[in-house]
């Protein structure tokens, strides 16, 4: 019966559960685990959709379930389930306690009951009454539909809004006991521009965490503007020629790079997979002195903030590198395991079905000493990334940038703009060539796909110059 | 609950908050899942999920909806009651009905079911491919990813209406993806990945095959200078590109805008006459095939491109209904009903005449380059724009060499590539996306680091 569901003493958010988790640890433990966690989330998400001048979509989702980790030596069997009564947590762990193979059953006093409840949903529990309504959020999605229809080369407006509130339970063998509420607010606009052949898109994302009145402060008619000038400001681009030349990135969103060609580098599951060239390089010079690096989970209202990692451990900062020297990687329970780094709180999941892995926070830049301008001037002939598209790295460390809006730099000055180019490279050899930072440090929202799902991150930095990069182009 | 209990379920608790037009798409499935790392089990996996999707229809038939995964009786109460909150900010300016087709009969494949084989045999036979493929060749040192899996599942799609349509299938997968180092050289990668009903219908030899020979082809690299090349498209990479760029057969992106096409763009000629495309969810090699999409309407062959001109889009029911025409099978359940391609078939038409069929892969001796993978999907393809600048692997064809590309990106318009395509091989491959020949395009834009 694959759809079969069986209820007795169930798991009850907002209530004590310690008796029934440390009950089905204790099960655990005594069938020979080495450790067992048990992660319990409950969510309530929201999304609206705004295209031209309707509300187009409403969706409305909600949903539970568990997440039961058990670890025997270095290997962990994960069991994912919708049924959280005692039965179907238990039936859990016998599955995964099973597929590890346990044959010798250690002595149950390695669990000596869960500590104090610590709890973090305290102020929290109030977000869901004070988070926009959808009538309100409507409101405000088709205002800023309306400001990008600012001239008929604008074909489509799209507005949409996302809210997912999150309640979890994180409970496990090493007396973690913690509770937890987030809640994560997103607002993206995309408009396209067409004239004749010529064709442009323009977005933005903003987001928050934990700030349930940040989309009524949300100043919709300067998103509007910006979104509408880069799509105008590309209608009529030249496709970039392909060449090695000198870039400067622009801040905020310009961090996706750093994040996906080097970020993902430092997280532990890449030490585990033999996949980074940084694996032996700890306190050896991996970049540029003028670049220091740093990923935290503690900015109040950014993106990839939290306050307790999905196991249970409260995040701290890190900093990856000082002045160019390796000083640290992004770690998670499986990761201090297996490779020895100590955990940072940076073990995260998409949702309960997702075992947690070592995962990138807010990971930025830190700002340096010089104006935009002066790294600018101090090109001659080069390109300027206004705003970065996607981009994506391969299993051997190479990445590709899509440049959204882009323009070429002729004797120190910004020129024409050009569409069509990538940035292509590895980390390892650009980092090196990241020669100067500006003072202009700023941070953008965005979603992280990688082993344990989709999360909120924020990515950033300051203007950077890389002194030579492939440009992709035609 | 199964699937019937849940319709009757979904009628009483509909009945009592007296709404009238309801339907529901749900999926409940077992999944179970191994890794390794150097012969030692890393990850085992298994989940229990289930899935629903409600849509009610309020009195001024404006549709709202709720996704749950609860699906207890307390659980499809509320998620009625959710979607009909919703319902009060439907789409005004464009209905949602029940698909006609909801009732029709759909095509199930005969298909004999397997079981489970159970996590410990996964995991014997992954450490057996591992160790095979690491024996394979000396440089392949590790095979940092890797997976096989086995799901079962069941799918349902009932309305208030009285359409009611289930299917119970399985699906396997094994992923190898080795990396191979030698000194003085960067690191290679590449991999394989093969599908199959169940873990014993997983050709596993042929995974650790390609997988190895894949990666050591790429070992001896150059960089290739940026000019423009006559390409050849192996039949994946050709399959991930029209894929990416379906958005010009889809009804709802043209409706929204997004689409290169418009409602008057069937019968444009994008290409020579030799090229007709289909999208074929019931081909008989696709695994992963569905009967009906998620509106109930039973899934089939569609010619999207006819003798190189656009035959047919694909559409839900309100977008058949805009077209005035008949929704396609290829409706995903929504508040906002998507559409999308199920598994496309690339073949040659019998108008074959302008092809230069002296070029072929396997014994073409002019310089070309060979895309044999197509990355980064997601990032380089602008689809509302046409534009597109992907990496891949691949390989330089030059005086009768063949030379591994280090790192290159090809650039360009998939309207100027459909229009340049100069030869379609006769000889026709299974992926793992669709079937296609291998597809020859002039003068497409190389960025490399020579």
């Amino acid at each position: 019966m694959l759809s079969s569901q069986i209820k007795s003493n169930e798991i009850e958010f907002g209530f004590c559960n310690k008796d029934l988790l440390e009950e089905i640890i204790f099960y655990g433990i005594g069938l020979g685990a080495d450790f067992v966690e048990i992660f319990i989330e409950n969510t309530d998400n929201s999304s609206v959709l705004a295209e031209e001048d309707n509300i187009t979509s409403v969706s409305p989702s909600f949903g539970k379930g568990a997440g039961i980790r058990i670890f025997k030596d270095k290997r962990d069997g994960f069991v994912s389930t919708n049924d959280l009564s005692k039965r179907g947590l238990m039936k859990s762990v016998s599955q995964a306690i099973e597929m590890l193979d346990v044959t010798d059953k250690k002595n149950i006093e390695v669990f000596n009951g869960l500590n104090k409840h610590r709890d973090y949903t305290l102020n929290k529990k109030t977000w869901i009454d004070e988070v926009p309504s959808i009538h309100e959020i409507s409101e405000k999605l088709l205002l800023s539909t309306k400001s990008l229809k600012k001239n008929n080369k604008i074909i489509t407006r799209k507005g949409s809004y996302s809210r997912t509130l999150q309640e979890v339970i994180i409970a496990s063998s090493d007396g973690t006991y913690a509770s937890d509420i987030r809640l994560h607010q997103t607002v993206g606009l995309n408009v396209i521009a067409s004239d004749a052949q010529y064709r442009s898109n323009g977005s933005r994302r903003f987001g928050s965490s934990g700030m349930p009145n940040e989309f009524r402060l949300w100043n919709h008619e300067k998103a509007a503007n910006d979104v509408f000038e880069s799509s105008m400001n590309m209608l009529y681009a030249d496709y970039v020629e392909a060449g090695q030349m000198p870039v400067v990135l622009a801040n905020k969103f310009g961090g996706v790079i750093f994040h996906e060609a080097c970020g993902h580098l430092l997280e532990t599951t890449q030490i585990e997979r033999g996949t980074t060239p940084f694996e032996n390089k700890l306190n050896k010079k991996i970049a540029h002195e003028s670049v220091t690096a740093i990923d935290e989970g503690i900015s109040e209202g950014s993106f990839g903030s939290l306050s307790v990692d999905d196991e249970g451990m409260e995040p701290e900062k890190s900093v990856l590198i000082k002045d160019g020297i390796l000083k640290k990687f992004i770690s998670d329970r499986a990761g201090e395991l297996r490779t020895g780094h100590k955990r940072t709180g940076s073990g995260r999941r998409q949702n309960y079905s997702f075992a947690a892995a070592s995962r990138m926070r807010n990971t930025y830049i830190a700002k340096g000493e010089y104006s935009k301008e002066d790294l600018i001037n101090s090109i001659s002939d080069g390109l300027y990334c206004k705003s970065m598209g996607g981009g994506s790295v391969g299993a051997t460390g190479q990445f590709n940038f899509a440049v959204e809006e882009g323009y070429l730099i002729k004797n120190g000055k910004l020129t024409k703009p050009v569409k069509g180019a990538t940035l292509i490279g590895e980390a390892k050899e650009v980092m090196p060539k990241i020669s100067m930072c500006g003072n202009d440090l700023e941070l953008a929202p965005g979603f992280c796909g990688s082993i344990s799902g989709s999360v909120n991150v924020t990515v950033g930095q300051p203007h950077i110059k890389v002194d030579s990069i492939t440009v992709g182009g035609r | 609950m199964n699937s019937r209990e849940i319709t009757t379920q979904i009628t009483k608790a509909a009945d009592f908050l007296n709404l009238q037009k309801w339907d529901y798409g749900a999926s409940f499935s077992n999944d179970y899942s191994v890794q390794v790392d150097k012969g030692e089990a890393k990850q085992l996996k298994a989940s229990q999920k289930q899935i629903l999707t409600l849509r009610v229809w309020n009195q001024s038939n404006l549709v709202g909806i709720t996704t749950t995964s609860d699906i207890s009786e307390s659980g499809i109460k509320k998620a009625l009651n959710q979607a009909n909150i919703a319902s009060d900010f439907g789409n005004k300016n464009e209905s949602t009905e029940f698909s006609p087709l909801a009732k029709d009969p759909i095509n199930v494949k005969d298909v004999k079911k397997r079981n489970p084989a159970g996590i410990k045999k996964l995991l014997t036979i992954l450490r057996e491919a591992e160790v095979k493929l690491l024996e394979s060749h000396e440089s392949i040192k590790s095979v940092p990813y890797n997976g096989l899996s086995e799901s079962f599942y069941e799918r349902v799609y009932a309305n208030s209406e009285g359409a009611f349509r289930s299917y119970t299938k399985s699906q396997a997968a094994l992923y190898l993806y080795a990396r191979a180092e030698e000194k003085d050289k960067k690191p290679r990668s590449s991999g394989s990945v093969k599908l199959g009903y169940g873990v014993d219908d997983i050709d596993i030899e042929s995974c650790i095959k390609d997988a190895s020979n894949k990666t050591i082809s790429h070992l001896n690299y150059s960089s290739i200078k940026t000019d423009k090349y006559l390409i050849c498209f192996s039949p994946e990479s050709f399959l991930t590109i029209i894929n990416a760029f379906s958005s010009m057969f889809n009804a709802r992106s043209i409706l929204d805008g997004v689409s290169l096409s418009n409602k008057n763009s069937i019968g444009e000629k994008l290409s020579t006459e030799a090229l007709n495309i289909y999208d074929d969810g019931q081909h008989e090699k696709n695994i992963s095939s569905s009967p009906f999409d998620g509106e109930g309407t039973p899934t089939k062959r569609l010619c999207l491109i006819n003798n190189g001109r656009i035959q047919n889009f694909l559409h839900s029911e309100s977008t058949a209904r805009i077209f005035k025409t008949i929704p396609t099978g290829h409706a995903g359940l929504g508040s906002k009903v998507s559409v999308s391609p199920d598994w496309l078939v690339v073949e040659k038409s019998e108008k074959d005449l302008d092809l230069k069929t002296s070029l072929d892969h396997s014994n073409y001796e002019g310089e070309f380059v060979y895309i044999e993978e197509l990355n980064a999907i997601h990032a380089g393809v602008r689809a509302s724009q046409g534009s597109f600048s992907l990496p891949f692997d691949g390989w330089h064809y030059k005086n009768g060499e063949k030379i591994s590309i280090e790192s290159a990106t090809v650039a360009g318009d998939i309207k100027y590539l459909f229009k340049n395509i100069i030869n379609i091989e006769s000889k026709q491959e299974v992926t793992t996306s669709g079937i296609s020949p291998h597809i020859w395009v002039d003068e497409l834009s190389i960025t490399g680091d020579a």
